[in-house]
Formats: C-alpha cells, sequence, structure tokens
C-alpha cells in the first residue's frame, strides 16, 4: 500500500513539473533565462551519461578496459558523431555493448 | 498535411528511440519485480510516473530501504530538468487547449522532447504539428508501459535479466539525443562541464550533483555565448554602432 502512495507523490511531482510552463501559456522569460533553455538537453543528460559510463553501478570508478558502459560508450558518441543517426547510434551502441559483455564473458 | 498525416509522421519518427525505451523499459520492470513492487505497481508506475530514468533511480533505492521523503526529493531533483522543457516548449503550445496541454505536459520526456522540439527548429510552428507530437508521444509511451510490463513478467522467469546491463540502452540514447547537439563552441563547453562536475559531484546525496552539474553546464554554454557575441559587436566599425 505504501508503494502505491509513493507512486501517486512521484507522478504528483513529475506531472507539475512538466505541466509548470504549460500551466500559464502567456509567460515571458527574460533573454537570459531563454539563452540558458537552449543548453538544458545538452549539460542534463551529458550529467546522466558521463557518470553512467565511468561508475556503471552508481558507486566505483571503473576507468578499465573490461568497462563495457565505458567502451560502449565511447563507440556510441563515434557512431552518433559520423551517421548523426539515433538508430544507428542505439541500435549500434547496444549490438556493442552487449558483444562486448559477451566476449568478457560478463553475460 | 493533414492530422492524421502529422500523427503518422509522428509514430515513424519515434521508432528510432522505441529501440532505446524498449531495452530500459525491461530492465526497470525486471529491477522493479525483483525490489519487491508487485507487478500493477510496477507497471503503474510506468504508467503514472512516466520518467525512466526517475524510476530506475527510485528502484535502487526502495531497494535500499530509503523512506518516503528522500524518494520523493529525488524524484524532484532528477525530474527537475523537464521544467525546463516545459519552458522550452511552451511557445509551442501557447495556443492549444486546456486538454491539449494536460496531455502533451504528461508525456514529456527526454526523447518526446528531443524528437518534438527537432521538428520545431526544422519544421516551424505549423497549425497541426500538435498532431505530430501526439504521435511520437503516445508511441513512446505505449512502447514504456509495455515493456515495463515484460520486463516484470520476464524478471520472474530469467531473475539473471538484472545483471545483463539492459541500462545501457538508456545512456546509448542520451548520447543519440545530445552529440548531434553539439554544433558550435557553448554546446560543446555546456557538455564538458557538465560532465566534469557530475563527476566530482556524483557522490553528493539525493542526486543534487547532477543539478549542480546541470546548471555549472548551461552557465558555461550561456557565458561562452555571450562573449562570443560581445567579439563579434567588437568587430563591428565603430560609425555602425548607434
Amino acid at each position: 500500500m505504501t508503494y502505491w502512495w509513493l507512486i501517486l507523490g512521484m507522478a504528483a511531482i513529475t506531472f507539475l513539473m512538466r505541466y509548470s510552463l504549460f500551466a500559464w501559456p502567456n509567460l515571458r522569460f527574460p533573454p537570459v533565462v531563454r539563452q540558458g533553455l537552449h543548453y538544458v538537453p545538452t549539460a542534463v543528460l551529458t550529467a546522466i551519461v558521463v557518470p553512467g559510463m565511468l561508475l556503471p553501478d552508481g558507486a566505483h570508478w571503473q576507468l578499465s578496459l573490461d568497462n563495457a558502459y565505458l567502451l560502449a560508450g565511447i563507440v556510441s558518441i563515434g557512431i552518433a558523431a559520423i551517421s548523426r543517426n539515433l538508430l544507428a547510434t542505439i541500435g549500434g551502441g547496444l549490438l556493442v555493448f552487449f558483444f562486448l559483455r559477451w566476449a568478457m564473458g560478463q553475460m | 498535411m493533414s492530422r492524421h498525416q502529422f500523427f503518422v509522421r509522428g509514430l515513424r519518427d519515434s521508432v528510432p528511440m522505441l529501440v532505446g525505451i524498449g531495452p530500459f523499459g525491461i530492465i526497470f520492470g525486471t529491477l522493479a519485480g525483483v525490489g519487491g513492487l508487485t507487478l500493477w505497481q510496477a507497471v503503474g508506475m510506468s504508467m503514472f510516473v512516466y520518467a525512466g530514468s526517475a524510476q530506475f533511480i527510485v528502484i535502487s533505492l526502495m531497494g535500499a530501504g530509503a523512506g518516503a521523503v528522500v524518494i520523493l526529493l529525488t524524484t524532484f531533483i532528477v525530474n527537475l530538468r523537464h521544467v525546463l522543457y516545459s519552458a522550452t516548449l511552451q511557445p509551442q503550445v501557447q495556443r492549444l487547449p486546456q486538454r491539449w496541454r494536460l496531455l502533451l505536459a504528461f508525456w514529456l520526456t527526454d526523447e518526446t522532447f528531443a524528437i518534438v522540439q527537432r521538428h520545431y527548429l526544422v519544421h516551424g510552428r505549423t497549425p497541426l504539428a500538435h498532431w505530430y507530437w501526439l504521435g511520437v508521444a503516445s508511441s513512446l509511451y505505449a512502447c514504456w508501459v509495455s515493456s515495463s510490463l515484460v520486463g516484470v513478467l520476464f524478471g520472474q522467469t530469467f531473475p539473471d535479466m538484472a545483471k545483463w546491463g539492459l541500462e545501457f540502452a538508456m545512456l546509448a540514447t542520451f548520447i543519440g539525443i545530445v552529440v548531434p547537439l553539439l554544433r558550435n563552441q557553448p554546446q560543446i563547453a555546456a557538455a564538458l562541464v557538465a560532465g566534469a562536475v557530475a563527476l566530482l559531484t556524483w557522490s553528493w546525496p539525493y542526486k543534487l550533483g547532477l543539478m549542480a552539474a546541470a546548471f555549472s553546464g548551461i552557465a558555461a554554454g550561456v557565458f561562452l555565448e555571450k562573449r562570443q557575441a560581445a567579439r563579434l559587436d567588437d568587430m563591428t566599425p565603430n560609425e555602425v554602432r548607434p
């Protein structure tokens, strides 16, 4: 039962943040805020991805060649930079990741 | 283009994201089942919260026995970026009726934002573009909820699946979204600073480091953009200035 209350609480918090600015469609921002918004996806998603590659378990640094998250992440970045294609990046990245895990006996 | 054509084009453009969302939904469902949520709680979380990275983090917090306040605060911090997505897309929903704004807000995830924002950048605001948005969002939502269900069911049969590393799908998806954005110096600086600060602050509680990293990256981008603009100003001949 407590889990359901938590789920509803998470749902309410998440929805209110997503709806926040849609609720006041005529609200305008100062230029510096509008400028800042251009960097939101880049900054936030990079801040999730980089630790995900270097500390895959969320607690220990893994700066080593048997870290498939790091290696496949670098390959994915390469694929994305060259192809600029989402499907190639996600599909290719996952294939490389599972190949590495399999080759290194981590599956 | 008709509403229907916009909608179908949205469905079609969502396909690459499904390749990432599917495995990530499966690993979420698996871990949620292993972590003590019932099938309906796990699927319900995907249906009502619909925020992959927050759900993923919360499952590990629940497993560690964290209290309700910590879980809700972490949800707030991890999802705070959606305020910024909401602000970015706000001009596009200005003229839409309330029910559309409610629905599109509920479905505003990283992936939906990335596809829809690109559509508006390329095609501008057209009167029926929200049907494109609806196509993208409904497809990604259906995929997330159904893959979570599959994850719970598979997890019961193959408990080892939790160790496969399917969560890499989220990293690959975010890499696919971010790298094409790195087209100029300020964007590259925003990424480098955000990544570096994230590594320096990863041990901060409640994912506060994520916010610190995000705001540092944004500040770096704005700072460089202003400096470049100032340099361009210096190059214009004096007599042109007002």
